[in-house]
């Protein structure tokens, strides 16, 4: 059946040909097509800069108002003494701004802060493909291991040194996510630096989930796996209670730039890697297990090729600061008395689990060892000396 | 991953939170909010298992349409009138979303609930993400748009400009001050359940009318986030809520917040969907419609009211108040004449109204042209060189209002105008309601009660005293407002790229100093101020001088 139906014109925008693309005319302007507002690190400025840099204000250079809101102490912004360290041009006082004062500020970047550039040039479109490509693969992994049945492989002491031990880790992991890293995000003095804390934020708090949920898989495959034995652990457990301490002694730093040093260059290579790479990674396949190793491996791989990565770009120009060397080295080197006694402590305290695996791994001396010396490594990356409290 | 095995993944990492056995973590910032450990549920359910690809998901789709629109010559249709006002709005918006992720850390230790936590982190990551998504945006229309001045010099140019210091409300607001204050009620309460609605949706629609339809695949992508931190800060009034102490200080917060917002948000998105498009059909909604619709109906009659039960003061008088100066008072109209008065001190490029628009304005607000079309008439006829100065200099019946000390907007609405001493200075308001914000809401006492974490209001915070006695050429190229042939300025009144009808700084050599209204008020004496303030309130609207009898 046909019918005459009545057609109304529907109410819609027309596109109009306007020729408002680039190159269509030529005027004054016409081909700058760079922001111009800061200067690239190297010869052209990359994408990763391009939507970083200045998002975050600084009253010494453009901000000619100042901030307008501030704390109930008065101060707004981002102070830059919320570190003890300091970047070239740091004790220059803002600009003075009065009835005709102009809205100048120092030249581009007016201070040394503004030179950090994170080395993974993180910003939202390489944080999610990378961290999505990491929760499918262990996705992956883990299925796969269903599939094969392979946890029937591992043997008791195992199953148990997973759910109590590689569960505990887990807290540590969220711990320094949320109240260490994305804590710092608020107080650091560019748009750079806030940007890298809070992405290695986002590693730990996934690495955090990723063992969880792994220990939920388990939990459901292995019978009689107690997926609540991590919290005993990290609640009660001696080996734990000195990780437990240092954790939280680090969400007790008011410095934002002391708390990430401390974890990234000193509990991190003391305790992280000790932990995970000399004991997990070493234990997990003597013992019937290749799956934990690919979640575990996950976290490490987030801080040894990323998270450390910019943390020595973070600080290590700072060390060699044109002005301020010596007061940040001087700095430097009063934290790691006080943070490296404090990780060897927690490390050695952790010692009884390297015997808990029917299948040992590797002694727990010669693991700290290496860890000792890869901690050395990354201090003279640092530019920085080796503490002599090291040797205890 | 399944609904079910979420829902069953979320309850797991719920095992991840720890309380403190040895040392308290150290308080950065405080609140004078208190909360019982009434617990409430994270709303979000995010399990990052699942949120990391689903955010990659959401990413290939924007950027995807990124490349399909160079390809497909999406600049060949754009109106310049519309990407014009991208360059105000594209300044401004990276800056309050990156200052949303900086906010988190606030709640941390002041909301303690740690279920809550996990979904302040998420929002910390969406935040970045929606900053640099934005400034990505931006980076595609300098490449690609025909006059790229103005985007290549976005983030000098809204520091030092005072269209974006207002706007760095919508961000600084965020992260300072009493930690619930602005981190949960004027962020996520406020600005983001109410105002996020006429922001990135009402305003990616106009841009879609325009021939821009990445700002809509931005944006909407942006909004979908939103959603969940709405939810974040839900749950965390009504944990405020359930103790009696805080519902003074949550009536204070909302007036606070919801007039700034309005003040803020309205002034701008409202000068962009109004004054920005090309789209004149009778039948597209004004902002006032979308205000009512997203705003009015959705936030403050679905959200907001449902609250009263819960001992939620709602300041139904401030609402009320905000759509009579959107519908009685020409707010929007007030604020885009102002910016148009004021073009030689921004960075982008502000078409005329034409014939069409006027007739789409009296449509839409009847009386529209009997108060504002021979101003727009006349900054038609001078907005190309030829002898005269630009409009803010020449006789057009038009007074060069006061700035508002609290929102930074000018007082507009010039009868509502009031002034204060206020530590030793004198000051003026646009309305009593920022006068209260910046006399009583924001001190260190709130009637009679201590508020020691209460934030304050700070900063050189009217543009013009730094510029105050300087010649006009002077100020713009200090702010750095010159193209690149070292003469032409950035902003132009219209829309002509031949340099020969483009304004250079030597047609601002000539033009009268700068002066700062401010200033020259507090060299007056209280007499002279009285007179001021009785003669400024007669003006309007439109910025009209009174009719003498």
């Amino acid at each position: 059946m046909t019918t005459a139906e009545q057609t109304t014109e529907r109410s819609l925008p027309k596109p109009q040909f306007t020729d408002a693309e680039a190159g269509a005319k030529v005027f004054p302007d016409s081909t700058a097509r760079n922001y111009n507002y800061f200067v690239p690190q190297k010869r052209r400025q990359t994408h990763y800069e391009d939507v970083t840099v200045e998002v975050q204000p600084d009253p010494r250079h453009y901000l000619a108002q100042g901030w307008i809101y501030g704390f109930s102490d008065g101060r707004g912004g981002y102070p830059l003494d919320w570190t003890a360290l300091k970047a070239w041009g740091s004790d220059r006082p803002e600009p003075e701004r009065f009835p005709g004062s102009g809205g100048k500020g120092y030249d581009w970047p007016a201070h040394g802060w503004h030179e950090f550039r994170d080395p993974n040039e993180e910003w939202e479109l390489t944080l999610y493909k990378y961290n999505a490509n990491v929760v499918r693969q262990l996705a992956a992994n883990v299925d796969a291991a269903r599939q094969t049945k392979a946890f029937e492989q591992w043997n008791p002491n195992w199953v148990s040194f997973v759910e109590s031990h590689v569960g505990a880790w887990m807290h540590v992991e969220h711990g320094l996510g949320l109240y260490v890293f994305s804590n710092a995000n608020r107080r650091g003095p560019t748009n750079m630096h806030n940007t890298a804390v809070a992405v290695n934020g986002m590693h730990r708090i996934r690495t955090a989930q990723d063992l969880a949920l792994y220990n939920l898989t388990l939990s459901e495959e292995i019978e009689g796996f107690d997926g609540s034995a991590h919290l005993e652990a990290w609640n009660s457990d001696p080996a734990w209670q000195g990780v437990r301490r240092v954790a939280e002694q680090l969400t007790c730093v008011d410095d934002w730039a002391e708390a990430v040093f401390a974890v990234n260059v000193v509990f991190e290579p003391l305790i992280g890697e000790l932990f995970r790479s000399h004991l997990v990674q070493q234990a997990s396949p003597r013992n019937g297990d290749y799956v934990t190793p690919t979640v575990v491996g996950a976290g490490e791989h987030d801080y040894a090729t990323r998270d450390l990565r910019y943390t020595i770009a973070m600080f290590e120009p700072l060390v060699n600061d044109k002005e301020f060397a010596d007061h940040n080295k001087t700095t430097m080197d009063q934290w790691l008395s006080v943070w490296v006694p404090r990780c060897l402590e927690a490390a050695r305290a952790m010692q009884p689990l390297w015997s808990q695996p029917d299948a040992k791994p590797p002694r727990f001396e010669d693991g700290l060892d290496r860890c000792k010396s890869r901690f050395t490594g990354i201090l003279s990356d640092l530019g920085l000396e080796t503490p002599k409290e090291l040797a205890q | 991953m399944s609904r079910q095995s979420v829902a069953k993944a979320h309850q797991k990492i719920q095992e991840l939170a720890w309380e403190p056995l040895y040392h308290e973590p150290v308080s950065q910032y405080g609140t004078d909010y208190t909360f019982s450990k009434a617990t409430k549920k994270d709303p979000l359910k995010q399990v990052l298992r699942s949120y990391f690809p689903m955010q990659e998901e959401k990413d290939s789709r924007v950027y995807g349409a990124s490349d399909g629109a160079i390809r497909g010559n999406m600049f060949r249709q754009v109106q310049e009138r519309w990407l014009e006002w991208q360059k105000l709005f594209l300044s401004i918006i990276p800056l309050p979303e990156i200052s949303a992720a900086r906010a988190m850390p606030l709640l941390f230790h002041n909301v303690p609930n740690p279920e809550l936590h996990n979904g302040q982190a998420i929002q910390m990551i969406d935040e970045v993400r929606h900053s640099t998504i934005q400034q990505n945006l931006k980076r595609l229309y300098m490449n690609n748009y025909i006059d790229p001045a103005g985007f290549n010099s976005s983030l000098r140019n809204f520091q030092n400009d005072y269209c974006g210091t207002i706007g760095r409300q919508f961000a600084e607001g965020f992260i300072t001050g009493d930690a619930i204050t602005a981190a949960s009620i004027y962020l996520t309460i406020v600005a983001e359940t109410a105002f996020t609605n006429t922001l990135f949706v009402a305003m990616p629609a106009e841009a879609a009318a325009n021939g821009d339809y990445l700002l809509p695949t931005v944006f909407h992508s942006v909004q979908s986030d939103e959603s969940r931190h709405i939810s974040n800060g839900y749950a965390t009034l009504l944990m405020a809520l359930a103790d009696e102490g805080n519902h003074e200080l949550l009536e204070r917060d909302l007036r606070y917040a919801w007039w700034n917002n309005h003040r803020v948000v309205d002034a701008a998105i409202g000068t962009f969907i109004e004054y920005g498009t090309k789209d004149r059909r009778k039948d597209r909604e004004s902002y006032a419609e979308m205000w009512r619709r997203w705003i009015y109906d959705d936030y403050y009659r679905s959200y907001l009211v449902p609250l009263e039960k819960y001992g939620l003061v709602i300041p139904h008088d401030l609402i009320e108040e905000s759509w009579n100066q959107i519908w009685n008072k020409g707010y929007v109209h007030e604020v885009a004449q102002f910016f148009c008065t004021g073009w030689v001190a921004n960075y982008w490029r502000m078409d005329p109204m034409t014939d069409k628009d006027f007739e789409w304005f009296e449509y839409k607000y009847p009386g529209w042209y009997s108060k504002y079309g021979a101003w727009w008439e006349n900054y038609n006829r001078l907005s190309i060189p030829n002898g005269h100065n630009p409009i803010v200099f020449e006789d057009v019946d038009y007074a060069y209002p006061h700035r508002c000390w609290t929102c930074m907007v000018p007082c507009l609405v010039r009868e509502d105008m009031v002034m204060a001493d206020v530590d030793g200075q004198t000051r003026t308001y646009c309305h009593e309601a920022c006068k209260w914000t910046d006399t009583v809401a924001f001190r260190p006492t709130f009637h009679g009660r201590e508020t020691p974490s209460m934030g304050r209001l700070i900063g050189k915070r009217e543009w013009e005293t730094l510029y105050h006695g300087w010649n006009w050429a002077d100020v713009v190229s200090d702010m750095g407002y010159v193209r690149d042939d070292g003469k032409t300025m950035v902003a132009q009144p219209h829309l002509n790229l031949d340099p020969k009808k483009m304004w250079t700084l030597d047609h601002l050599r000539r033009c009268p100093p700068l002066q700062s209204p401010n200033v020259l008020l507090n060299e007056m004496s209280k007499d002279e101020q009285k007179a001021f303030h009785a003669d400024y309130t007669a003006h309007g609207p439109a910025g009209k001088a009174p009719v003498k009898a």
